[in-house]
């Protein structure tokens, strides 16, 4: 093997092009390699392929069977909505040991010495895990159309409860690459995401009506923002929603309270986030 | 077009840089030369704007690397210690992203990759996962990621730590093709004959300070004269008087008389000379070898300890072995 010699640079290079052509064709390359990992590795996807169909029939099958909903409705027609809230926060923890695998590999180092927009790390990574939860919110949907969810109030309302779900997927996405960047490595990232999302996912509206628990984890679980994002979903869809009939200001307005939630994690997050990528990948 | 002054550089309580100053010239290749922890990795990482400096300055192809990373960026290609290109792309994917993430249009990017594929000898596995590669075409991949845009400078961090012999060779052929068409590199390595094998010019690193600078000739020479080896082909206590007239200091005799040792100044035909005294002496030998010092000496000299700890190699990873003893006298 004989290397030819190099030539001059020349001009394949496209002269520094304005920001936001670049730094959209950045964060595509990089989003296609986080997409090749995951077909590299379809196990990865099991948390949002896998454990949304057993999550939901689990769920509606063994808890539905003792959970009694005012006016006689179905569990199932209860629990879809909250089905989602539940697989999309968890399986958003995806982000942070996604990060984290990255940080503490050397690829980072190669990416850092490429005259490339730095935080398309970052959003690419925002835009591959939205493209999964869309998966999972559809591998959701889907299992209960077949257990028998009938959402109503029409395609423009079934749509935008989705949307809902979707911006706030991607919201807390945002949360968990922080957490991705303080942790150590991806084991702790998952431990850590666990501990952190779970209770968050639990201590709501999604799974049962919040009128029944002690008042200090009811107040906690009526301002919760799964539980907004899942009351404005049932509210969309005309599905069961228990928690229309609760006084405090989210359960009330659910669709605005989800705005305002995603919102506020979105303007917090996301700026922490690339102060954090900045910090972590700076000596 | 690459120059540090007065770079330093220290994490927690471990100063890992104390002052390096560093001038590579366009088309040179620098060799910079130390053991485990000398500070070369951060010096590399320092220039390639991965660390930012605690004090001094450095610029790359005329822009400072800590005020302007992105148009350092877009002149160097590196590869490091560590593989960093990604184990669940193949090798044509990698290669074409960082094409993208560079700033090559696709086609180009992916028309570059195919080049650089062949050129590494790497078509064959091109669209195979690089889990599957082995080392050496790990490190090909990684150097072939950094000459994606063609760069003026190019940063080679060990490139041959923990490849087997026959890895090092090629990489060896791979790195001199580079050179040959006045592309600036820097090389760092704590292997002595890489240096001397690629380099123009060596600098000598050791715990974050510059200890010798100059080509390898110039080092070993700064380190102390030649060695003469005669073995004779029966003891002759004669021999070491005739061999005086050409010697730079005392003559060591082995205790079956036969082989002889003396510290030399190089001179052209110095072999043949002597073999000619001895023949004119009466005196019969059987080997004549002129020694080198080579640069496990120079480092061995200049920093009274050898240039890898054995106890931080295993043997398999050495693939020079230390000649450090001195010549009796």
């Amino acid at each position: 093997m004989t290397a030819t010699a190099l030539a001059p640079p020349v001009g394949t290079r496209s002269p520094r092009a304005p920001g936001l052509v670049r730094r959209l064709c950045d964060v595509l390359s990089l989003t296609g390699r986080n997409l090749v990992h995951i077909a590299r590795e379809p196990l990865q996807l099991s948390d949002v392929t896998v454990q949304p169909v057993l999550f939901t029939l689990l769920f509606v099958y063994v808890f539905g069977a003792g959970v009694v909903l005012p006016g006689g409705q179905t569990y199932a027609d209860f629990a879809i909505a909250g089905l989602l809230a539940l697989n999309l926060t968890t399986s958003s923890m995806g982000t942070a040991v996604g990060l984290s695998t990255d940080l503490n590999s050397g690829v980072i180092d190669r990416f850092r010495t490429l005259p490339m927009w730095r935080p398309a790390v970052l959003v690419s990574r925002s835009v591959a895990d939205l493209l999964t939860a869309s998966l999972c919110a559809l591998i959701v949907g889907v299992t209960g159309l077949c257990i028998g969810w009938r959402p109503s109030g029409g395609a423009a309302s079934i749509a935008a409860g989705f949307a809902i779900f979707l911006l706030f997927a991607y919201a807390i996405s945002w949360g968990c690459a922080c957490l991705g960047m303080v942790s150590k490595g991806p084991e702790s990232a998952q431990g850590i995401g666990l501990v952190i999302l779970f209770p968050l996912a639990i201590v709501s509206n999604a799974l049962v009506p919040t009128q029944r628990m002690p008042p200090p984890l009811r107040a906690v679980a009526d301002w919760n923002p799964v539980s907004a994002v899942t009351s404005a979903a049932r509210t969309l869809w005309h599905d069961p929603n228990p928690s229309s009939t609760i006084h405090a200001w989210p359960m009330q307005h659910p669709v605005e309270a989800s705005l305002l939630w995603c919102a506020f994690l979105l303007v917090v997050f996301a700026p922490l986030a690339t102060v954090l990528y900045r910090r972590r990948t700076s000596e | 077009m690459i120059r540090a002054e007065g770079l330093q550089k220290r994490f927690g309580q471990t100063v890992a840089l104390a002052g390096v100053d560093l001038d590579v010239p366009r088309g040179a290749i620098l060799g910079v030369l130390g053991p485990n922890g000398a500070g070369k990795t951060t010096a590399v990482r320092i220039l390639t704007t991965l660390s930012k400096p605690d004090a001094g300055t450095a610029s790359v192809a005329g822009h400072d690397v800590v005020r302007e990373p992105q148009a350092v960026q877009r002149s160097i290609g590196v590869t490091a210690q560590d593989a960093t290109v990604d184990g669940l792309l193949t090798g044509r994917q990698n290669l074409v992203m960082v094409g993208r993430l560079s700033g090559l249009r696709r086609a180009d990017a992916r028309a570059r990759a195919g080049e650089l594929l062949a050129q590494f000898d790497l078509s064959d596995a091109a669209d195979r996962v690089l889990n599957g590669y082995s080392g050496g075409m790990r490190r090909r991949l990684d150097l072939a990621a950094g000459l994606v845009t063609r760069p003026p400078v190019l940063f080679l961090d060990e490139p041959t730590t923990g490849l087997d012999p026959t890895s090092r060779v090629r990489m060896w052929d791979v790195i001199r093709g580079l050179v040959t068409d006045g592309v600036t590199l820097l090389l760092t390595t704590q292997y002595l004959d890489e240096a001397d094998e690629l380099a123009d010019r060596i600098v000598v690193i050791d715990h974050g300070r510059v200890i010798a600078e100059g080509t390898s000739a110039e080092l070993k020479t700064a380190t102390g004269g030649a060695r003469l080896e005669v073995t004779l082909s029966a003891p002759t206590p004669d021999a070491a008087v005739a061999l005086q007239p050409f010697v730079s200091g005392p003559v060591h005799v082995s205790h079956d008389g036969r082989r002889l040792r003396a510290p030399v100044r190089t001179v052209s035909g110095l072999a043949t000379t002597v073999v000619r005294a001895l023949d004119a002496a009466g005196i019969s030998v059987d080997d004549v070898e002129v020694h080198q010092p080579s640069l496990d000496d120079v480092f061995f000299s200049l920093t009274g300890h050898p240039s890898v700890p054995d106890d931080e190699v295993e043997p398999d990873d050495h693939p020079v072995r230390l000649d450090v003893e001195a010549v009796p006298s």
